[in-house]
């Protein structure tokens, strides 16, 4: 950013490659506002992960281990043997193109090197080289090349600029997925010490503290204590959470974002509000301080990190006794609950299977994990009337809906969210249709890439969502934006900053604590925020 | 890798493909060879080298279940789930397969809704952005159709369907559209449409800046392959007319594994091109992404059912791992935790040996 | 023919040639796909290079306006600011539009008043270039605030619990 342009340079850039050149022979430059920072050794240290160190992605001499080729290549032999994906996803992709311009990095930059095939490619072509036939007979031809640190320190790039969203494995014929590829290949530079600090940090705090921002204990309960007076202002009702209580029917877990980042707060001010409620009806719920993390931070650094974190939540709910655990509004926490929890760290035969408190509704679909998502639970209690809701006090609000990655492509939670978003709100707006659903487009900065040094990656990335809910604030002045996910509320808030600006992000369950009804409550002027409700603007100026 | 080159590699290599039967057979009549030995070792290849492959790919397991779900789960019983495009049981899957196999429905989900403007404003409109789709799906099924038409060389008795597909397919041409038909005996209309799909697929290679931008010589090659292939054939089936009943008993002779030598001479050396670059395409085929064709059936994405939350899914190489175990986490924050009321295992009096290094720097 | 109608007469040919220029300053690999995917939600850098330099020609031709051509610079360069370009890469597109005029004014009809007048348009386009400086250091600038509020936002709170942050109290303030 920082150089001067050479007068020709400013002229006009001439692209046009020489006949002989393709992007395998085409270094990657290393632009500031793209990277995130090294990890810092103490964060590895902590939980053991190898070649921690000082070291900086622009620097030449990024002290790599003296075999590290020798890592690498068994590293991936090791992978090979173990993820039939992986293998397979190295072996059959066509180049067909298809999924090529579906990555929201490649629509919001114009770098060819983000197409999902392309970053895929650039380590099958370590692949080809070290583990085919023909990629050692043909070389170059059959796109295959050698491991140097030129092509190590790309693929490092390249990697920290997929947030793992599987937008690109929907469109593709054989379901190739390059999320999964990007997770085997963070898992290989890992084996470097090639992290970056904004994953390593919270990895390293949640395993010593229970959640990612190294929260401990009593300030958590301090925390949600504040919480407690927020609500009793505005609400004039004294909800009373309780911690690591033992012998409680139903463990909640919900992502540190919640109670510490804003406006993760009010979702969470939502929930505790809604536990309140449910109380009187026979809600018996309690939050954790040693699980106090849904998300897993150790999910974008390698499988094995991932179960460790994870490993918390049954171990607490077992320690504590309870039935079954509910949680929280969290994407890729629920791709992890979905798709690997169990399988990882169970059976929990500790635990029972889910029926609700309330309706008795059995959730058959979480039998086996015994965790259930908090819009489940609540479109059930919606749905059998167990809420007294006025959605006018959402009215000052036009509402859209975010659906995140992981839980649209690693999960299909579709209708849940929605259907409690419409009993909440008088005005929700559909963003167009090849921007919601199965087709979202990523917040811009998921799988550990909401750091701040990458803010430029990020904007760029965010610009296809920030776009289509631009079209729904045109058309329908849609003024808020709501979510299921811990990292959308905290990025969206700054994707829409920059890009839309008069749209604010919320959680669902920030929405329904605006719109329950309790018994004696005062009359309420403000929502959760502290914003004055559609019309009691002037009682306010009072 | 520029594409300029990697067109210019892979057409040199289908040209030498080409001429090493002409030269083999036609200058040095080495009919053994390329009738029966080169026959049998690409097809000894492809066998073996596909089960070798597959068997490579089924060694791994499947760790974990991760399918991409493209529609809503199945959860509370009055909200609709998409049982295909998120399917909860193998007959969902099933389904699904199916409909990846046979309609290439992911490459069909390309839908978009465009948004064009005109004089009076903004329009929504939609555009057919299904190109590569039709593609694909008329070259898989005219390379079905016409691999199927050659089983009247190598069957005799001809089996029914065979016959079958034959008039249906010659039929659209003679019969239906005798304009178009050329008035050629015998244009089949897979014919037609398989080199024109071809033809499509290269050029939409080199025309779509992206395709092009990925594109490898081994993307190349085998489009290059099978253009000459069908040439070949189709100079064959109108043009340089070959010895169609020695042909067949070649053939025959070959699948009974007694082909007899005396007839190899009297075919043309067109047939020992075709027979060659059929045999170079079945040999490269375990080699190369060719074998998308084997891998699409054990997709993980795509073959599992997303039921990890009821039916427990089980990692055959799960192992232990590291925890930081509450036990630990309690000894570090002990005496906080007491302070801010949280409950806590062991009571404040018997902590006294574990207050350790750590808890120093929290002050 | 005066320069005005001239560039009334030539806007497709001279808006075309301009976004050529923009394109180009793309990677090879991606022009095609910002030039021809016409989908606004799936291709949103293309519209919007498309939809608002148009806007941003018309405006310039008839000289009005400024608060249009803020916005439309606006929304390429919000783009630009956060894409592989340096600051005078990002904005220098819109010099790009006077060479494109001057390619097109050569070997055309139009009579001799027309230096001056080439002149007055050449001007408004290099205000609208330190119009676009602007623009671009407001994006950078927002760019660094938001790293500074999600800071804030994300410990925030967790410091004014903790006691730990120390404001000056008002009435010590102006000191
Ligand atoms: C089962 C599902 C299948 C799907 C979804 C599929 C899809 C595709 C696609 C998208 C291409 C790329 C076209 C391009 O070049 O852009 C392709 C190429 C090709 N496929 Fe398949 N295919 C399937 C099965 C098969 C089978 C069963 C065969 C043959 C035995 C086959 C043989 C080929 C060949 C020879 C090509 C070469 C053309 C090229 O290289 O592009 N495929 N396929
Ligand atoms: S869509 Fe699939 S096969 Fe096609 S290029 Fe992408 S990853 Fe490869
Ligand atoms: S997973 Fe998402 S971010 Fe990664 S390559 Fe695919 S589309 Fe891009």
């Amino acid at each position: 950013m920082a150089d001067t342009p050479k007068p020709e340079e400013l002229a006009g850039i001439d692209y046009l490659p020489p006949l002989f050149r393709g992007w395998i022979n085409e270094p990657a430059q290393i632009r500031p506002g793209i990277y995130c920072y090294a990890a810092k050794p103490k964060n590895l240290d902590y939980v053991g992960m190898p070649n921690a160190r000082e070291w900086n992605p622009v620097d030449d001499d990024w002290k790599l281990p003296e075999n590290w080729k020798e890592i690498i290549l068994d590293g991936i032999r090791e992978r090979l043997e173990k993820f039939r994906s992986f293998k397979l996803f190295m072996d059959i992709c066509v180049r067909c193109g298809a999924c090529a311009d579906k990555c929201h990095f490649f629509i919001g930059s114009g770098d060819p090197k983000n197409m999902p095939v392309l970053r895929a490619e650039l380590l099958r072509s370590i692949y080809r080289k070290n583990f085919t036939v023909g990629g050692k007979i043909f070389g170059i031809l059959a796109g295959a090349r050698d491991l140097t640190e030129d092509v190590l320190k790309e693929l490092w790039y390249y990697l920290y600029q997929c947030t793992e969203c599987r937008r690109c494995s929907l469109f593709c014929p054989y379901g190739i997925d390059t999320a999964e590829i990007t997770m085997m290949g963070r898992e290989l530079i890992n084996l470097l010490g090639l992290n970056i600090d904004w994953i390593a940090a919270p990895v390293a705090n949640c395993y010593r503290t229970g959640n990612h921002l190294g929260i401990q204990p009593h300030a958590y309960k301090d925390m949600m204590d504040f919480f407690t007076d927020e609500i009793e202002e505005i609400t004039n009702i004294k909800v009373e959470p309780s911690f690591n209580r033992k012998g409680a029917e139903i463990l909640f877990i919900t992502p540190s974002g919640d109670v510490f980042a804003d406006p993760g707060t009010y979702t969470c001010m939502g929930y505790m509000m809604l536990f309140h409620y449910l109380q009187e009806q026979g809600l018996d719920i309690t939050w954790s301080t040693y699980a106090s993390e849904g998300g897993n931070f150790g999910y974008f650094t390698s499988h094995e990190m991932a179960k460790r974190l994870n490993a918390k939540m049954y171990a607490e709910a077992e320690r504590l006794g309870v039935k079954w655990i509910l949680g929280g509004e969290c994407g890729h926490m629920w791709r992890i609950l979905n798709q690997y929890m169990d399988t990882w760290n169970g059976p929990p035969d500790f635990l029972e299977e889910p029926v609700s408190p309330i309706t008795g509704t059995k959730f058959e679909n979480a039998k086996t994990t015994k965790m259930v998502h908090i819009t489940e639970f609540t479109a059930d209690l919606i749905k059998h009337n167990k809420l007294k809701l006025d959605p006018s006090r959402n009215d000052h609000l036009v509402m859209t809906y975010h659906d995140s990655c992981n839980t649209a492509r690693g999960m299909g939670i579709f209708e849940e969210p929605r259907y409690v978003i419409n009993n909440v709100c008088n005005n929700f707006y559909e963003m167009p249709p090849e921007t919601i659903r199965e087709q979202t487009f990523c917040c811009g900065s998921g799988a550990g890439l909401n750091a701040g040094e990458d803010m430029e990656l990020r904007m760029r990335g965010g610009l296809p969502r920030a776009n289509a809910v631009k079209h729904v604030h045109e058309k329908h002045g849609v003024n808020m934006l709501a979510c299921i996910c811990a990292i959308d509320r905290a990025v969206l808030t700054s994707s829409m900053e920059y890009w839309v600006p008069e749209v604010n992000v919320t959680g669902v369950h920030e929405l329904v604590g605006n719109a329950l009804v309790f018994e004696g409550e005062g009359e309420r002027t403000t929502d959760l925020r502290g914003e004055p409700l559609a019309g009691m603007e002037e009682e306010e100026d009072v | 890798m520029n594409f300029i080159l990697g067109i210019l590699i892979s057409s040199i290599a289908v040209t030498i493909i080409v001429l090493i039967p002409l030269l083999g057979v036609g200058a040095w009549n080495l009919y053994t060879l390329f009738g029966i030995i080169i026959p049998y070792a690409a097809m000894a290849t492809f066998f073996i080298g596909i089960v070798v492959k597959v068997i490579g790919w089924g060694r791994s397991p499947v760790p974990f279940r991760i399918p991409t779900t493209a529609g809503q789960q199945w959860s509370l019983p009055w909200i609709k789930p998409s049982p295909i495009d998120n399917p909860k049981t193998t007959m969902g899957v099933v389904v699904r397969m199916i409909f990846e196999v046979l309609t290439f429905r992911s490459l069909f989900r390309n839908t978009r809704l465009e948004y064009r403007r005109t004089e009076g404003g903004p329009k929504l409109d939609y555009e057919w952005e299904k190109w590569l789709w039709l593609a694909a799906l008329v070259f898989h099924y005219c390379f079905l159709v016409i691999f199927l038409r050659h089983f009247r060389f190598f069957l005799e008795p001809v089996p029914g369907f065979v016959s079958l597909l034959e008039s249906l397919d010659g039929f659209m041409q003679m019969g239906v559209l005798p304009i178009i038909g050329f008035g050629l005996p015998g244009v089949y209309l897979t014919d037609m449409l398989l080199m024109a799909a071809l033809t499509y697929l290269f050029l939409r290679r080199i025309y779509i800046h992206q395709t092009r931008y990925i594109s490898l010589p081994a993307d190349y090659f085998p489009l290059f392959l099978l253009l000459a292939l069908g040439t070949t054939g189709l100079l064959m089936r109108h043009f340089l007319r070959v010895d169609i009943t020695a042909v067949k008993e070649l053939a025959i002779g070959l699948f009974k594994f007694s082909p007899d030598p005396k007839i190899l001479s009297g075919i043309g050396v067109l047939f020992y091109i075709h027979l060659f670059i059929v045999c170079v395409l079945i040999a490269y085929f375990p080699f190369s992404k060719l074998m998308h064709f084997a891998g699409i059936f054990l997709s993980p994405t795509r073959n599992l059912s997303n039921n990890s939350r009821f039916v427990r899914h089980v990692n055959p190489w799960n192992y232990p791992v590291k925890t930081h175990t509450y036990e630990e986490y309690e000894d570090e924050f002990r005496e906080p935790m007491i302070e801010a009321g949280l409950p806590v295992e062991k009571g404040a009096e018997s902590t006294g040996e574990t207050e350790e290094a750590e808890s120093g720097e929290k002050e | 023919m005066d320069l005005e109608n001239f560039l009334i007469n030539n806007r497709s040919n001279i808006i075309k040639k301009w976004r050529g220029v923009i394109l180009a300053s793309y990677p090879e690999g991606s022009q095609r796909f910002l030039a021809k995917e016409k989908s606004r939600f799936a291709n949103p850098v293309g519209h919007v290079i498309d939809r608002d330099i148009e806007t941003l020609y018309d405006e310039l031709v008839k000289g009005e306006v400024i608060d249009k051509i803020t916005s439309c610079l606006d929304n390429i360069i919000r783009i630009r600011a956060v894409q592989d370009f340096k600051p005078s890469h990002a904005i220098s597109f819109v010099l790009g539009l006077k060479k494109v005029v001057r390619e097109e004014l050569e070997g055309s009809p139009v009579e001799n008043g027309l230096w001056g007048q080439l002149q007055a348009f050449e001007t408004r386009v290099d205000e609208v270039v330190l119009l676009a400086f602007d623009i671009f250091s407001q994006c950078r600038q927002k760019i660094c605030d938001i790293r500074v509020n999600e800071v804030k936002n994300q410990v925030g709170r967790l410091l004014e619990r903790a006691n730990l942050v120390c404001e000056i109290p008002e009435n010590e303030a102006d000191i």
